[in-house]
């Protein structure tokens, strides 16, 4: 249950990642050409790919325990960042990541940059390689947490790898940003899985002992989800709240 | 020097982001949950209190921020 769990959590992260790497890579395409694409990307891939090199034997090599306090802190600290800034956006603090919006701006600030075209843009190389490298990196830094964690980086790596195959094909296929992706409801509910597991690693990882064991992990994402969602509708009733005092 | 500051500087944005006290009550709650756990009481209640707590505080700082700013304006 654990892996399943590990492989969807990690699927669909990787997915909300891929999809905003994508609206990226389209923008410098379209604008710009798809050769700076193909170099940005492909830097932003030996760059992740380095990193995986370098901290994935690292990490697998250090005592479960540790393991499970440093990289289940790190999940947990990563994971709330990611909870909370979902909260804000469900509870309308934050703007929704709107794809076609980023699209459309990402469009402007690039065809504004000028150049282009030439024998080599490095402005489009540039803001390839750091859509695909800052986002990849989100995805390398939860599959090497998650894997390194559980002892399944194979099925972790693999769900990541999955999710890049489908957002590549569907992208290549209708050719815009995926905005009909519910990225903004992924988001949440990957928010929950990342505060949960990291929850969970890092107090076993302190010395913990859960109830019931491993099944305990249920409970731990059914409370994180219930104190989520309590926590939007509470903000959503002060907004319209709010809105009716104004009105 | 500067690129070692900007270098981890990148990753404290990266992994912490916007609220650096939800990293901070972590470490804390870790170190109470270690505390506990040679005591015999559960020492897994603490996370589960401190954690969500942190999180729902941050939530209404954030919102405390967001309704002065509008006030403001």
């Amino acid at each position: 249950m654990h892996v399943a769990l590990l492989v969807l959590s990690t699927f669909a992260a990787s997915l909300v990642e891929m999809v905003e790497a994508l609206t990226i890579i389209l923008a410098v395409g379209v604008t710009r050409g798809w050769r700076p694409v193909v170099l940005g990307a492909a830097g932003a891939f030996v760059g992740l790919g380095g990193l995986v090199v370098v901290l994935g034997p690292a990490v697998t090599r250090m005592p479960l325990d540790s393991l499970r306090l440093v990289v289940g802190g790190l999940l947990l600290v990563f994971g709330l960042q990611w909870l909370r800034k979902a909260i804000l956006r469900a509870g309308g603090l934050k703007a929704l990541h709107d794809e076609d919006v980023i699209y459309q701006e990402e469009l402007q600030r690039l065809r504004a940059a000028g150049g282009g075209r030439g024998r080599e843009d490095w402005y489009g190389v540039t803001v390839a390689f750091k859509g695909v490298f800052l986002e990849g990196l989100e995805v390398v830094f939860i599959v090497l947490t998650f894997g390194a964690t559980q002892g399944h980086m194979g099925a972790a790596a693999l769900a990541a790898v999955g999710a890049l195959v489908v957002v590549a094909l569907v992208g290549l296929v209708v050719h815009r940003p995926l905005a009909r992706v519910p990225e903004n409801t992924l988001k949440f509910v990957v928010g929950i899985m990342l505060t949960s597991f990291g929850l969970f690693w890092s107090a076993e990882g302190a010395g913990a002992v859960w109830p019931g064991n491993d099944l305990f992990i249920l409970a731990v994402i059914a409370g994180t989800a219930l104190v989520s969602c309590t926590t939007v509708a509470v903000l959503r009733a002060a907004d319209a709240q709010r809105a009716g005092t104004l009105g | 020097m500067q690129t070692l500051k900007r270098f981890g500087l990148f990753w404290v944005d990266f992994i912490v982001g916007e609220d650096w006290t939800l990293a901070l009550v972590v470490v804390v709650a870790l170190l109470i949950t270690w505390g506990l756990s040679s005591t015999g009481f559960p020492a897994w209640v603490a996370m589960v209190v401190i954690v969500p707590s942190a999180l729902v505080a941050s939530v209404a700082r954030a919102r405390r921020a967001a309704s002065r700013r509008s006030s403001l304006r």
